[in-house]
């Protein structure tokens, strides 16, 4: 076993992570760990694009900007996080350029914006109360937004010489009495332990979608942050609220961003209809995800759907009457993907969607500079910090726009590392548990010397469906009590998993296997927190409660791992609600 | 459908040396990527096989694979793509030491893309906005700024093959994106570590690395914009 000291870990060097370690002053030591080469992180698949009010192709405001995610929050997010995210946008998103994000332009050479999913000003600019329509606020570079801006982030990161720790997989934190002192990974090359000791550590992990068979995820989405916070007696906010985005390629789950929709691209069912007409007058199909989402299963299961070869359903997207300079300067990359794919000509033909399993709207609870909170009361965990998709601050409350995650990634990214650069002035190291590889060290021995029957590819595969097909898009009672029992049951399966690489030289199998108690770990809040969410809100759907139910579920979730197989405890706490008071989500 | 998996494995732990392994693999059409069938070899027959890979999708460059000997993505290669009446042969990129079957060690790659100092360099301070760039500016780094670091272009270039210490393709193009990124103010940094024998001028464009690249970028074309640029500095 190796000991480190930095007074400050990231785990995680994805947008948010990269974005803290920026803000790390000269004379303290910092560490960014990441199970992959940094470039590799899921931020870089970011598509369409990161909203700000820049207002540079039409007026715009980030008071437009908060509402719109108010509203698209279905009034569950934290409206002082959403105020401090919008209004720090506009200076994020030149900031982002100043760093050297190569953007799109406008003719006059500002930075370019189109529309998206949910973003709307009012359509007379004197009345705030008049219609909405759709506003160009979605700041881009073609439709490789997050592969630029992970790239300019990490460049900074070389320039300002941080250390990087990469490919080690952060198994465990390492908690002293109520503080955080640290975290335990594995080196993949080596298989040996690592311990870290710090003053600070920052979970940007990112999100969970491998829990789900069809994602937009990559493989690396373990949910292994949740997982963390989980299992040490710490809760996790509103996991209920999982995004499904609505055009994934279908089979695949592959992303197609909203911005070919935001260009002028449209959903049809077999009749040909652009059904969005009937579920959103108004913004049509830049509804937001979620709404989206329920009306293309909506129009599926009564028939309007078409099936695939291997009896899913699927509904079109087509952007075939764009023009063609449309196409190949501002959504190159995921005609590539039609075209790769599934041999599908998107300037001729519809390209065939359905809903993919996107993003974690809930998890770790922070205050609004990523500090870790413990309870209702956000007592605050001394020395652990969370930032981006991993954390729930709550600005997306109970479902995001699209071009709002790359803001999160950065704004509070940011304000979590100028709040640890400030807590590690005054802090001492909290004194290292004697133990604290013990853990790691007991399940990779267990994992490595079974002889137990349980295979992780199988296992995970049957916790993936499983999830899709309980604890998808529309929920009921009968499939999350269900639910509940599956997981006991798969996880005592999971004691018994046996892997077949015993080897210490980049183990993926091990890794693999540590991965899979971590997607095991976060679907079990997910489950409970929808189990106990007796309302439809956002993204969260409930077949037997279908309405809003503000009067008793206007309020957050907690949820708290219990002992010995035990339900979780579950505990709520209250919205911040400042400017808009919650009123019926109509498009 | 079945098809066959030819893989090149090595585990340094048991092995003094490379072989070859055979998986019959079923493969539901001929849509289905390389990388989901390395995923069943892995999980239902060899845990042991290693490999990277992270969004399946072709954007973040971990799967970078010798297929039928080109490079290419494992994930944005399909059966389609390949002649699958024969064993499909897999092997680790060439020229960077193997860790495990499938993984190189990297890290000589990465340093040479460090070396063109891969950030913006400004000596003027920004404005309050963000800096002006006509949009055909920005477009014109778009194609270098695609780049995902997979290797597959430094990897099947004889050049680095014949020299370790050409600095490659790939980070030659990232040079390209800052040399003529009209915001950037680091040109003569970046051409002066690129002017060396085994900088630019390693490159005797024989185009493998147009050939290899997953993104399309004309990397050659890149290389020559450079060597154009190199020359005016000269006169």
């Amino acid at each position: 076993m190796i000991k480190h000291q930095f007074d400050v870990i990231i785990v995680g060097a994805g947008g948010a992570g990269l974005r803290a370690a920026l803000e790390i002053p000269e004379g303290f030591s910092c560490a960014v760990i990441s199970k992959v080469f940094p470039t590799r992180s899921h931020t870089g698949a970011a598509q369409g694009g990161i909203g700000a009010a820049l207002g540079n192709e039409e007026e715009d405001s980030w008071e437009w900007h908060m509402f719109d995610t108010v509203k698209g929050s279905d009034y569950l997010g934290d409206q002082d996080a959403i105020e401090i995210m919008c209004q720090d946008a506009i200076r994020a998103i030149i900031e982002l350029e100043h760093m050297g994000v190569p953007f799109s332009r406008t003719p006059d050479g500002k930075i370019a914006q189109r529309r998206f999913g949910g973003h709307t000003k009012p359509e007379n600019l004197s009345d705030p109360d008049s219609k909405r329509i759709a506003v160009r606020r979605s700041c881009y570079s073609a439709d490789r937004t997050g592969h630029v801006m992970l790239r300019t982030l990490y460049e900074n990161c070389l320039k300002q010489k941080v250390n990087f720790f990469p490919e080690f997989f952060v198994t465990d934190l390492i908690m002293s009495g109520k503080s955080c002192a640290g975290v335990v990974a594995i080196d993949i090359a080596t298989s040996e332990v690592h311990v870290f000791h710090a003053k600070a550590v920052m979970l940007a992990t990112g999100g969970y979608g491998r829990v789900y068979r069809i994602t937009s995820n990559a493989h690396v989405g373990t949910g292994d942050g949740f997982a963390f916070v989980y299992n040490n007696g710490l809760p996790l906010e509103d996991m209920e609220f999982v995004q499904f985005h609505p055009t994934g390629l279908w089979k695949l789950g592959i992303l197609i961003s909203e911005a070919a929709r935001g260009e002028g691209g449209i959903l049809l069912n077999n009749k040909g209809e652009r059904f969005m007409e009937r579920y959103a007058p108004t913004v049509k199909d830049l509804a937001p995800r979620d709404m989206v989402s329920r009306a293309m299963l909506t129009e599926i299961r009564e028939g309007r759907g078409f099936k695939g070869s291997d009896g899913t359903f699927y509904v079109q997207l087509d952007v075939s009457h764009l023009p063609k300079e449309v196409i190949d300067d501002k959504i190159p990359e995921i005609t590539g993907f039609a075209r790769t794919y599934l041999g599908v000509e998107p300037t001729k033909e519809p390209i065939p969607v359905q809903p993919t399993c996107h993003y974690a709207m809930g998890g770790i609870p922070t205050t609004a500079d990523a500090e870790v909170t413990r309870d209702k009361k956000n007592t605050k965990v001394p020395g652990l910090y969370a930032a981006g998709e991993a954390a729930c601050v709550s600005v997306h409350g109970a479902n995001r726009l699209g071009t709002n995650s790359l803001l999160d990634l950065i704004v509070f990214g940011r304000r979590g590392g100028k709040a640890i650069a400030k807590f590690i002035k005054d802090t001492e190291f909290a004194p290292l548990p004697d133990d604290a590889a013990e853990k790691t060290i007991s399940v990779a021995d267990r994992i490595m010397n079974s002889r137990g029957k349980e295979k992780v590819g199988a296992l995970r595969t049957e916790l993936q469906e499983k999830m899709m097909d309980k604890v998808g898009i529309f929920r009921n009672e009968k499939d999350l009590k269900e639910m509940t029992s599956e997981i006991k049951s798969l996880r005592e399966r999971y004691k018994e998993v046996a892997i077949d690489d015993k080897g210490k030289i980049f183990n993926t199998d091990l890794i693999e296997a540590i991965e899979l108690g971590n997607l095991l770990d976060t679907a079990e809040p997910i489950i409970h927190g929808a189990l106990t969410r007796r309302e439809s809100r956002g993204a969260h759907s409930r077949e037997d409660f279908p309405k809003r139910d503000d009067k008793n579920w206007l309020k957050h979730t907690l949820i708290y791992k219990s002992e010995r197989n035990r339900a979780p405890k579950v505990d709520f706490k209250p919205v911040s609600i400042t400017r808009f008071q919650p009123k019926e989500r109509k498009y | 459908m079945k098809v066959t998996l030819r893989i090149q494995r090595y585990n340094p732990e048991r092995d003094s040396e490379p072989y070859f392994q055979e998986f019959e693999l079923e493969a539901g059409d001929d849509k289905e990527r390389i990388l989901d069938l390395l995923h069943q070899a892995k999980w239902k027959y060899d845990g042991t096989l290693t490999f990277r890979r992270s969004c399946a999708h072709g954007v973040c460059g971990s799967d970078a694979v010798k297929i039928n000997g080109r490079n290419r993505l494992a994930c944005s290669t399909l059966l389609k793509d390949v002649n699958y009446s024969k064993p499909i042969v897999l092997e680790p990129i060439p020229s960077l030491p193997i860790i495990k079957d499938l993984v190189v060690d990297m890290t000589d790659f990465y340093k040479k893309y460090e070396a063109v100092k891969p950030y913006l360099i400004t000596k003027t301070s920004p404005p309050e906005h963000e800096r002006l760039q006509q949009n055909e500016d920005a477009e014109r780094l778009f194609e270098s700024a695609k780049c995902i670091l997979c290797a597959c272009c430094t990897t099947s270039c004889p050049s680095s093959w014949s020299d370790p210490n050409y600095i490659g393709p790939a980070a030659l193009v990232k040079a390209y994106r800052f040399v003529f990124d009209t915001r950037d103010e680091g040109a003569d940094e970046r051409l002066d570590i690129i002017d060396t024998p085994d900088g630019i001028w390693r490159c005797h464009t024989i185009f493998n690395c147009v050939e290899a690249c997953p993104k399309e970028i004309n990397v050659t074309w890149h290389i020559s914009q450079l060597k154009k640029r190199l020359a005016e500095r000269e006169m």
